[in-house]
């Protein structure tokens, strides 16, 4: 008897599927409706994006402060590997680092997580994760119930395909856009069901 | 006890059971056009939107061209990066792989990720008989899970049910299966997502193993990735020691770039976002972060089947949206489970036989499940040509003897019709004959019954259509 993997292959090849096109590829690389230069205009957007899904979005000119704000009312914070010395001096809740690694019991029992961010999207109101430095494991991103994500102006790309370029796949990326929600009933939108139900981002110059 | 679509009726029967259900089609109405209205807006908010659909359809036309090809180099690159790739010829095949890793662990309650393929491949059931408990995270496959129901709807499997029936089956089922629905649960969707995410909690954090399906596998970096909005993806793609994915080989696309188009189809395609709340991807394994250990199960299933039909192959391009069924009249009147299969609606009409063949009588009935109006075909993504698909099958059909009564009439009607002088005759004679023979309503003898139960009768007129222009060249008076 032949292996799985040889008979699904030869059933592939036994199909005889003629050759396609090339795609045309003629989708926008860009938020429509807007010029990609127009840098206030793509912030904008994000902005507005993030906060059509309830997000809270801070603009600053230092982390310091608008991390402070953002932590109002939590009383913990797991600080990921490689966030900016700083950012959490003036805010007077207990920092937990996740190093050596907190348990799954640990992280749920905290109230908050602050990160950075590897890239961001404006159409879509989104940040994207990868565990770079100052972003953390995916569980330190996922079990507390706040998410703070700092994102520096730079790293907002007006659609998705910009972002897609500068993320590196062989990382684990984690895409959030907006805070955890279902509409799994009769269709009506539910905010928060797993994933962090408070989502806040930082956005510097 | 799992409940399957094993040994469900054909289309005409389900469908009328479930058509007398009221509350059934308010729900399924209800759901669907809040859905069809939410991608409408979305739709139109990308002047490219067009322009997406052509690339993202032929992007799939070359997966499936090269797909022997794309699927070594899944292999090599998910193998380079820490995985372990499995091949599955069919659902057995596939569940006993999957058990098999499960045993090996010696975990006896795992948790899932919403995939339609594990659906479809019964591994919920398989697991059970193997005495391991695989608990759907999903809301609405927690809804199905827990009410002993069947999935209706690729996106939303608990669409048929509303927020009180939720409630009934929460209150009455949540405990038997770890945590109690709250005291005092009411039917309002916020708190009944609340009842789900304490219910949910303690198993997302005490799993160790967690199966998974996939929206997308990128062949040129190993890449997995899945599409959600709960989080309980991330919760199980995260929290587990070892992550079985289980994904059918059409779910390839080429390059991780080619995620630009399907990204920004899918969401505002399905549920109506431009993007879902989280996608996760993933390549093999990553010290320090998530699960330890990673296998990929690649299943056929038919879908080597559905790849040698040369106009039905193009149904292996569909991305799972649902958002044929969500503008289909036949779906929103008889909700998805009259198609006895995981996948309903327009795309389970061409699917299923595609997968399964046309061997047995509810697969064969389900091409005729559509009134062929098309809306599917503007609604679809990746621009599957579903009436032209519907047509064809239908034809199989016919040809391999499903219908001897329909083929005998049209050969008799074939043949009058080739020759000019019987047709002649038999016009003229149906004119003068019909309208005193048969009455508006009759009902025609054994098979053919099934056409005159649900219509009328025209008027037969009794001068033809060439007799009239003969008598007056076409003048109206």
């Amino acid at each position: 008897m032949t292996d799985a993997r040889t008979e699904i292959l030869r059933r592939i090849r036994a199909a005889a599927v003629p050759p396609a096109p090339e795609p045309p590829r003629r989708h926008l690389r860009h938020a429509p409706g807007l010029d990609e230069h127009d840098r206030p205009a793509v912030l904008a957007l994000f902005t507005e994006r993030l906060e059509e899904y309830g997000a809270t979005v801070l603009h600053a000119e230092h982390a310091g402060p608008a991390v402070a704000e953002a932590l109002a009312g939590a009383r913990s914070v797991v600080a990921p590997a490689g966030l900016p010395e700083g950012w959490t001096s003036g805010w007077d809740g207990e920092v937990r680092f996740d190093a050596p690694p907190l348990t799954n019991d640990r992280l749920d029992a905290t109230d908050a997580v602050l990160t950075t961010c590897a890239a961001a999207v404006a159409e879509s109101g989104t940040l994207v994760l990868d565990g770079g430095p100052g972003q953390g494991r995916r569980a330190a991103t996922l079990l507390p119930d706040l998410h703070v994500c700092v994102v520096r102006a730079e790293q907002v790309h007006s659609a998705l395909p910009g972002a897609l370029a500068v993320l590196d796949p062989a990382r684990p990326l984690t895409f959030v856009s907006g805070p955890s929600a279902t509409a799994d009933i009769e269709m009506i939108r539910v905010k928060g069901v797993h994933g962090p139900r408070r989502l806040v981002v930082v956005l510097l110059p | 006890m799992t409940r399957s679509f094993l040994g469900w009726p054909a289309f005409p029967e389900a469908a009328e059971r479930e058509v007398g259900n009221r509350q059934l089609r308010e729900n399924v109405r209800r759901a669907t056009h809040t859905i069809r209205g939410k991608r409408a807006v979305l739709a139109a908010e990308r002047p490219d939107w067009e322009a997406l659909r052509d690339t993202a359809a032929a992007i799939k036309d070359q997966v499936l061209s090269h797909l022997e090809e794309y699927l070594l180099q899944v292999e090599e690159k998910v193998t380079a990066a820490g995985g372990t790739v499995h091949w599955a010829r069919d659902a057995a095949e596939a569940n006993r792989i999957v058990t098999d890793l499960v045993r090996a662990t010696g975990e006896t309650e795992i948790v899932k990720v919403k995939s339609m393929l594990t659906e479809e491949i019964g591994l919920d059931a398989a697991l059970e008989a193997a005495g391991i408990n695989a608990r759907e995270t999903d809301l609405a496959a927690t809804i199905v899970q827990l009410g002993d129901d069947l999935p209706s709807h690729v996106v939303v499997p608990a669409l048929h049910r509303n927020r009180s029936e939720i409630r009934d089956i929460f209150v009455r089922e949540m405990g038997r299966h770890g945590r109690p629905a709250p005291e005092g649960l009411t039917d309002d969707p916020a708190e009944l997502a609340e009842a789900a995410r304490l219910h949910l909690r303690e198993k997302f954090l005490g799993a160790k193993v967690a199966v998974s399906g996939a929206n997308f596998l990128v062949a040129e970096t190993g890449t997995l990735v899945v599409v959600e909005s709960e989080g309980n993806g991330r919760m199980c793609l995260t929290l587990a020691d070892t992550l079985i994915s289980v994904v059918g080989i059409e779910k390839t696309v080429p390059r991780w770039q080619d995620l630009e188009v399907f990204l920004q189809l899918l969401a505002r395609n399905a549920t109506g976002e431009r993007m879902a709340p989280y996608t996760s991807t993933w390549t093999g394994t990553t010290d320090g972060d998530g699960p330890a250990a990673f296998h990929l199960v690649l299943v056929d299933n038919g879908r080597t089947r559905a790849l040698a039909d040369p106009v039905g192959r193009q149904a292996l391009r569909c991305i799972r949206c649902g958002a044929c069924m969500n503008i289909c009249p036949v779906y929103e009147r008889t909700g998805g489970h009259a198609y006895g299969s995981v996948y309903p609606g327009p795309i389970g009409a061409i699917l299923n036989p595609l997968l399964k063949g046309l061997d047995d009588p509810q697969t064969a009935s389900l091409p005729y499940a559509s009134t062929l109006c098309g809306a599917c075909n503007d609604v679809c993504p990746v621009r599957i040509r579903f009436t032209d698909v519907l047509l064809d099958l239908r034809a199989q059909v016919a040809d391999g003897g499903q219908h001897p009564v329909e083929r005998a009439a049209l050969g008799a009607v074939g043949s009058v019709m080739a020759h000019q002088a019987a047709w002649k005759a038999a016009v003229k004679g149906i004119g003068v004959v019909g309208p005193l023979l048969l009455p508006r309503k009759i009902r025609l003898p054994g098979p053919l019954g099934g056409w005159t139960d649900s219509r009328a009768l025209p008027d037969i007129p009794r001068e033809s259509f060439r007799g009239w222009w003969k008598r007056t060249e076409g003048a109206t008076e």
